[in-house]
């Protein structure tokens, strides 16, 4: 399709201001000013409504597909917490209301939500505290990971500047604890994905922070040894960091702070089903256990003995800011509305029925696509396409060809431990039909693959696009349409 | 159980197909031995109809009719009713990241026209595809000029939002990179320019400057970045977006950077969030920016296609050695931002902020009749003025605020020193009417 | 004299000035080639140091100094033809020059047959 800006006539308007009330008047010196207009559309609101709608149309959406992104929960987003969000009482307060004295009494319904959310996600995971501030999964492993900091400070152990992660881990591990200071250090997992614990032993030691674990791991699997790896990395001074990107597998059945970890992230945008807006945004909230509780980012929301809630911003030894304010709320106020739906009973049916729709497309799929582990999966399987490998079919094949089928393929190449990794994560929402459906796409592309390979390598055939050329893209960056 | 598909009869199929009896099994093959919590502190599960109440009940809490004041570079503008009814296509906000782009072609064409509406209103060649806020935006800004310089000290204006430089200060505690304020008089409004020039040393790897300032002042930043280039510093632009719609785009002044809070172009307030930062770059920065970035290519069959690129910059392939940890980027946010500038167009953007500037002339007068108030600062403001008010801003701001008007922030909680000064805000949302109101509210202020 | 190490590096050694660039193998391992970060001129290396950077599509890899020197030229072209060193890695391809050499660290690189013998063993 055209840009909106090859769209744009001379004189089109879409949205009329309200007449000038008071006299046309600056004071901007000329020398100020920019030469031109800002080189913007000039469409009509239809123009507009057409162009984007039509757009939007070329996506892939979990309103309108099945979307097994492997590690992103891709689970449905409720209406009515969009409602919600939209409510005006918590669209239109600003923020700064916060900073000024007296002005928290004008936001008492939002700091109530923040302040629920809060004591919510300490119980579902097991911890003492959590702080809402961090603005997304990779922003809650930084907050976590500098926490980790904070506390080798504070106890006089400036030495711990090593930060241990799996080579399973997802890439923003060892790119927050780096942005947090560390030095990282890679521990070694086997093909399930659970870490190698010798390893782990020959690199503990003085120098050594903690460890940041995925639980369940990366490949889909709860680690039997978790309690044991936390008690030797605690043992060493240590300590543990969960990367909860994995937590509907768990969500209401197994609480990471139970297990021993120190410190935890959630994905709210994955496990409390707000919606991922094509990449964002979302919530990455921390949870602490009690000893990490001084270093939370500040301001802290508390509530006060006449029950109404406030702000306390005297915590010395607070890291500091990481959100402008009490972090994203409109998507916090979704993930609120989404637990209170479901409860304590709900929550845990989520994990049940996410963990059940995995190992039921595990053992359907297993026939046809090779597995590195066979054993029972938590909420997402991961296969290998390395059967039709010497047919010139990949993952990346079977991954298009899915698209040509109507499902949103699952993630592919990650784990990097698992040779052509396919990654399928249903969720809980998904039905037993859909599953079924996307069972015998996958059988007809495996025999395909055996039978006519070139079939696949061909797909899509279906999409306005395909196979685009990504190494020119890279090689010859085009990256704006700069206009005159 | 809403939101979960599976009947009684599903399950018993399923827990057959896997040779399971039960969930109790069904954990225990998955090696989950823990006993089940009981999580006393959630409550049971709710009706849509309770739920809705409760939080139709929980925002009324929050006094949303308050005549507003605010601004510190968060800012109450008209939102065109096309907008939300644009980005509510659950095409978009039900999608994630476009890593399968053959699906993705509506996102990925989106965001390179976001990126495109950032460099024209910047000025610069290159965006990307945003980040979290304005503050996480500074701090990115400043490691990138610690990667292209392999310097570590930053220098920054006091000028700059507090809540930009509170954050980059977080974000930095355990980087290598010594971060230097230059403050700001209490008197004055305009940034120290002579002590900007004079911090720049051949260690500098960057000098932080917004436009306008804090306090809404334009100051001629040209001598400051004139000196950063003769010592290959990088002079890195905070802008608010709604004010470049006039004022010389940092692309055309000497900036290398321009970076900043978006939240301005069409989202809403939302008590703090979520917000939009952006990042535009000369072109020489390109593959040292952090976050996604899409670019325009061609499919198989030739057709004029878009994917994310220059993949090798990011975490889930660099990882530790990556530009940055960030994986995603606020995607609905620059859609939102994107609708807006659509809507708005060439001709609606430049004229809201034209009836910004407006009224910020229209308040200074209005202020300038009462005897007991000082507007500080002459010439170029945009759309914040700085009271000097007979007594403590806090105080006056208690009062007002028991009459249903939040008139501006006392500049004594981010400044020691200007405890008697008000920041005060306006946009094209103000009527004549509810400045007069504010006008009125000062006069009658009790100071005693 | 042409010398290889076993970082796939290659050097090639004229009077007093050494041309350095990946070898083949290197080229084929890492794809199609999309980025080339070069070293300045007059940047001086230690072998072993983090020389130069190669990304393609997928991958970001390190260049290591095979030997210790100063840089005396970069191939420029490289900057907007990266292609240049899949097409022709041990020739057009070349990634600088080094001068200020030492004819030590050329002793510990290898020759073109026993490179060859090192890339069977792989």
């Amino acid at each position: 399709m055209e840009l909106i800006f090859a769209r744009s006539r001379p004189g089109r308007r879409a949205y009329n201001l309200p007449k000038l009330d008071v006299p046309a008047q600056d004071c901007l010196p000329d020398a100020l000013r920019r030469a031109k207009p800002v080189a913007l559309p000039e469409v009509t609101e239809l123009d507009a409504a057409r162009h984007f709608t039509n757009l939007s149309r070329l996506n892939f959406g979990v309103d309108s597909h099945f979307y097994p992104l492997g590690s992103c929960t891709m689970k449905y987003n409720p209406k009515a917490h969009e409602a919600i969000a939209r409510m005006p009482g918590f669209t239109t307060p600003h923020p700064r209301l916060l900073e000024i004295p007296e002005g928290s009494d004008a936001l008492q319904g939002s700091l109530e939500v923040l302040y629920r959310e809060e004591r919510f996600l300490s119980e579902l995971f097991g911890f003492a505290e959590t702080t809402l501030q961090p603005m997304a999964g990779a922003n809650g492993e930084f907050t976590g990971v500098m926490l980790i900091a904070a506390w080798c400070k504070k106890h006089g152990q400036t030495q711990r500047n090593v930060m241990l992660i799996p080579d399973s881990a997802h890439g923003t591990n060892p790119a927050s604890a780096a942005q947090a200071g560390f030095i990282c250090r890679e521990i070694k997992s086997d093909a399930g994905g659970n870490l190698d614990l010798q390893d782990l032993k020959a690199k503990l030691g003085p120098e050594v922070a903690g460890l940041m674990l995925t639980c369940p791991n990366t490949v889909g699997m709860f680690n039997h040894d978790v309690k044991a790896i936390c008690d030797l990395v605690h043992q060493a001074g240590g300590l543990c960091y969960c990367d909860g990107a994995n937590a509907n597998a768990i969500v209401g059945r197994v609480r990471p702070g139970d297990l021993g970890f120190d410190v935890m992230h959630v994905n709210v945008h994955k496990t409390f089903s707000t919606p991922h807006g094509g990449g964002g945004p979302g919530a990455g909230p921390v949870c602490v256990q009690e000893i990490l509780q001084p270093f939370l980012p500040k301001p802290r929301i508390v509530q006060k003995t006449d029950g109404t809630f406030a702000l306390e911003s005297n915590c010395p030894d607070s890291i500091g800011q990481i959100a402008p304010f009490l972090g994203s709320f409109a998507v916090l106020l979704r993930s609120c509305a989404y637990m209170l739906t479901l409860g304590r009973e709900g929550m845990r049916r989520v994990s049940e029925n996410a963990v059940l729709n995995a190992n039921y497309l595990r053992v359907k799929l297993a026939p046809f696509f090779d597995q590195q582990i066979t054993r029972d999966c938590m909420h997402e399987c991961v296969f290998s396409a390395t059967r039709s490998k010497d047919n010139g079919v990949h993952a990346l094949d079977i991954a298009k060809a899915l698209i040509d089928r109507g499902f949103h393929p699952p993630t592919i190449y990650f784990p990097l431990i698992i040779p052509e990794a396919l990654m399928i994560e249903p969720t809980e929402t998904e039905s037993k039909e859909t599953l079924d459906a996307f069972i015998a796409a996958m059988q007809e592309i495996a025999s395909l693959a055996a039978s006519d390979p070139q079939a696949l390598l061909q797909a899509p055939i279906s999409t306005p696009v395909r196979r685009l050329d990504e190494t020119g893209a890279a090689r010859h960056p085009d990256l704006a349409s700069l206009g005159d | 159980m809403p939101y979960i598909a599976n009947t009684d009869s599903d399950r018993a199929e399923m827990f057959a197909a896997i040779g399971c009896r039960d969930f109790a099994e069904m954990w225990q093959r998955a090696q989950v031995t823990e006993p089940v919590p009981t999580l006393e502190a959630l409550p049971q599960g709710m009706s849509e109809p309770e739920l809705l109440q409760l939080f139709q009940k929980l925002s009324q809490q929050n006094h949303s009719g308050l005549l507003s004041f605010l601004g510190g570079g968060y800012y109450d503008h008209l939102i065109p009713a096309a907008l939300d009814a644009i980005i509510s296509r659950s095409e978009f906000y039900t999608a994630y990241t476009p890593y399968q782009p053959e699906a993705s072609q509506g996102t990925l064409q989106t965001i390179y026209e976001y990126q495109s509406a950032i460099c024209r209103l910047t000025g610069m060649q290159v965006a990307n595809a945003s980040l979290y806020d304005g503050g996480s935006a500074v701090f990115e800004a400043a490691l990138l000029s610690k990667r292209v310089t392999r310097r570590s000290q930053i220098i920054i204006s006091a000028a700059v939002s507090p809540t930009f430089r509170a954050m980059l200060r977080t974000y930095s505690a355990c980087q290598d990179l010594a971060i230097r304020e230059i403050p700001v008089a209490p008197d004055r409004l305009c940034d120290d320019l002579e002590a900007l020039e004079q911090a720049i040393t051949s260690d500098t790897a960057a000098v932080i400057l917004q436009y306008p300032n804090f306090f809404g002042c334009i100051p001629d930043f040209a001598a400051v970045t004139a000196k950063a280039k003769s010592l290959r510093a990088l002079s890195i632009a905070v802008c608010y977006p709604t004010a470049l719609a006039l004022l010389q785009p940092p692309g055309e002044l000497n900036f290398d950077l321009a970076v900043g809070e978006a939240q301005p172009l069409g989202l809403s307030l939302a008590c703090g969030g979520p917000y939009l930062g952006f990042m535009a770059v000369k072109a020489e920065y390109m593959r040292k920016m952090p976050g996604r970035i899409a670019g325009r290519t061609t499919d198989l069959d030739g057709k004029t296609a878009y994917v994310l690129t220059l993949q090798a910059r990011e975490q889930h392939i660099r990882r530790e050695n990556a530009m940055s940890n960030i994986c995603s980027n606020q995607n609905l946010c620059a859609l939102t931002a994107l609708v807006y500038l659509t809507l708005l167009g060439k001709q609606g953007f430049q004229d809201i902020a034209q009836q910004c500037a407006s009224k910020t002339a229209f308040l200074r007068q209005c202020l300038a009749a009462i005897p007991e108030i000082k507007v500080l600062g002459e010439g170029n403001f945009f759309n914040e003025l700085t009271l000097e008010l007979p007594g403590p801003a806090g105080k006056f701001v208690q009062q007002a605020l028991q009459k249903g008007c939040a008139p501006g922030l006392p500049l004594g909680l981010y400044y020691p020193g200007r405890e008697k000064q008000l920041l005060v805000a306006v946009t094209e949302k103000r009527t004549r009417a509810e400045i007069t109101t504010l006008a009125n509210i000062l006069k009658e202020a009790a100071w005693n | 004299m042409k010398y290889y190490s076993e970082d796939h590096e290659w050097v090639e050694v004229n009077g007093e000035i050494a041309t350095i660039g990946i070898t083949k193998y290197a080229a084929e391992e890492l794809g199609d080639l999309t980025f080339v970060e070069l070293p300045s001129v007059d940047d001086s290396f230690q072998a072993g140091d983090i020389l130069a950077t190669v990304e393609s599509v997928k991958a970001a890899s390190d260049v290591y100094s095979p030997i210790s020197g100063v840089v005396s030229e970069i191939n420029e072209v490289l900057e907007t033809e990266p292609e240049r060193v899949n097409e022709d890695p041990e020739g057009e391809g070349w990634i600088c020059k080094f001068k200020g050499l030492d004819q030590e660290d050329l002793d510990k690189l290898m020759s073109a047959e026993e490179y060859e013998k090192f890339l069977q063993s792989l």
